[in-house]
């Protein structure tokens, strides 16, 4: 029984082979393990930095704040996944006690990228140009970027909070269009003059950088309460110049997976 | 007017050394983190009062609003540039005089501290200045300005438990700290209870023993009302 169950017993060169079959399948076997418990390893690591992870964006289609997000994400050509939170179904789906855990402010956008849950759009873009710097969003110059980063914080912080959804819901149904377009047309007014020092074929010069990310969305909400746009012809220029690039296009509110059919583009455009 | 070379290691620049000027009001938020930048950093400057309610308010002037065309304080002009809005400011000055820092040096850091200064700059700041209560109007103002500060806080308050140590981030001064500081004396202009709040209460009384901060604080400064003085 012994020779059926062990038959490089039956002789001794019989019983070298086989030890050194079973050494050298040790050996790879061993090494096999040691790659797959380091590779284990690795993807552990990567996974918890998030960097094997697509990031994952959670935006509304016509959040202005999701929208400059997208644009940023566009440009720098990052993959992302998408999910809808809708800010008006359920009494607005940021206000759940699981999206607050991502963001206390209940506002979207939050970022999920590299391991890190990110929120407000202006620190998420920066985040983004400093890591991956590849198509620059702002200028090397100080000076030049504290210009840019004003006039994204005319949009950022003088316009865009005044009129968001939490405050139109505040000031009331009656009240909220003329409430919305008084501010809109306040931060324009100031944003034209400022426009008219630094633009060339966009904000700053003729590159596109972040007050150029800004711009549109909070276009787009202007055209929302007919604000007569022909006020604000640099504004209005700049509109156009940056529609047409692709990454401008891609990240419009009206293509995006929870965009309503009845704002989608018709086949015809 | 000298010339000297910056010692800026991020740009090397030629500067002019004329001092830097403040276009500021005592109590506004947005100049108050500017002037906590400058002190931090040891920059002297001049300072320029604009009354935001003397003659309907002299930040709209069209003199004024030539340097600040979104009828704002503060504005700070240094090295020749005419430079608004406070966060892009103190931005500017971290780049240009990085010691000592006011923004972590890694990006994920960095993200944190933003997000906690526009928590307040973008969140609650502008929904509680002066333009926007004029607009909401006398009666309703103070439930108003209450209303976004104590929404703003809440989550300010949750994001600060991650974060904070002896400040806002971690125990270095941050650009976090000085958008929290002013936002709390508003806060306590307008009867808030910051009871509810104990993290931002506790960083922003380790804060206001800072030398700096208190160099900064309205009651310190050249326009400040004689009954408001210390």
């Amino acid at each position: 029984m012994l020779k059926e169950v062990f038959p490089c017993l039956l002789s001794w060169p019989s019983y070298r082979r086989f030890r050194r079959a079973t050494i050298r399948l040790g050996h790879v076997a061993l090494n096999l393990e040691h790659y797959r418990h380091t590779k284990k390893r690795s993807d552990k690591k990567m996974a918890a930095e998030g960097r094997n992870v697509k990031p994952i964006l959670y935006s509304f289609f016509r959040s202005s704040a999701a929208w400059r997000v997208r644009i940023a994400l566009a440009m720098k050509g990052i993959d992302y996944d998408y999910r809808e939170v809708h800010l008006r179904k359920d009494g607005g789906q940021q206000r759940t006690e699981e999206y607050r855990k991502l963001n206390p402010m209940e506002q979207v956008p939050t970022l999920i990228i590299d391991g890190h849950t990110l929120f407000q759009s202006l620190p998420i873009c920066e985040y983004l140009e400093e890591t991956r710097p590849e198509v620059p969003l702002l200028p090397k110059d100080p000076a030049v970027r504290a210009k840019a980063r004003a006039l994204a914080e005319i949009i950022n912080s003088g316009i865009q909070p005044l009129q968001n959804v939490n405050v139109r819901n505040k000031v009331g149904e009656e009240k909220a269009h003329e409430w919305v377009k008084y501010w809109i047309e306040r931060g324009f007014t100031a944003l034209e003059k400022a426009l008219q020092e630094t633009a060339g074929k966009y904000c700053i010069g003729d590159k596109v950088t972040l007050p150029d990310l800004f711009l549109v969305p909070q276009i787009y909400h202007a055209q929302r309460v007919d604000l007569d746009m022909s006020q604000f012809p640099t504004i209005k220029r700049i509109d156009a110049a940056l529609s047409e690039i692709d990454a401008f296009k891609t990240a419009h509110a009206i293509r995006q997976p929870d965009t309503p059919p009845d704002e989608r583009p018709s086949s015809k455009t | 007017m000298s010339i000297e070379k910056s010692k800026s290691p991020i740009h090397s620049v030629t500067r002019m050394t004329s001092k830097p000027v403040l276009y500021s009001y005592y109590r506004s938020s947005a100049s108050y983190r500017v002037r906590i930048a400058l002190q931090v950093k040891g920059i002297d400057y001049e300072y320029k009062a604009v009354s935001l309610i003397k003659d309907g308010g002299e930040q709209y002037k069209e003199e004024y609003k030539k340097l600040n065309p979104m009828g704002q304080v503060p504005t700070l002009v240094i090295d020749g540039h005419t430079l608004v809005q406070s966060l892009p400011i103190i931005e500017y000055l971290d780049e240009t005089r990085p010691s000592p820092r006011l923004l972590p040096e890694d990006p994920a850091g960095r993200v944190k501290v933003r997000s906690l200064a526009e928590i307040v700059n973008s969140g609650i700041q502008p929904l509680q200045n002066l333009p926007v209560l004029k607009k909401v109007g006398d009666d309703q103002k103070l439930e108003w300005a209450k209303y976004w500060i104590e929404r703003g806080f809440k989550a300010l308050e949750t994001s600060l438990q991650e974060t904070a140590g002896k400040y806002s981030f971690k125990d270095e001064v941050t650009m976090a700290d000085l958008c929290l500081v002013p936002q709390v004396y508003n806060a306590l202009r307008f009867g808030i209870d910051m009871s509810e709040f104990p993290t931002i209460h506790k960083v922003y009384d380790a804060l206001v023993t800072l030398e700096a901060f208190k160099a900064a604080h309205p009651s310190n400064q050249p326009d400040t009302p004689a009954d408001q003085k210390p």
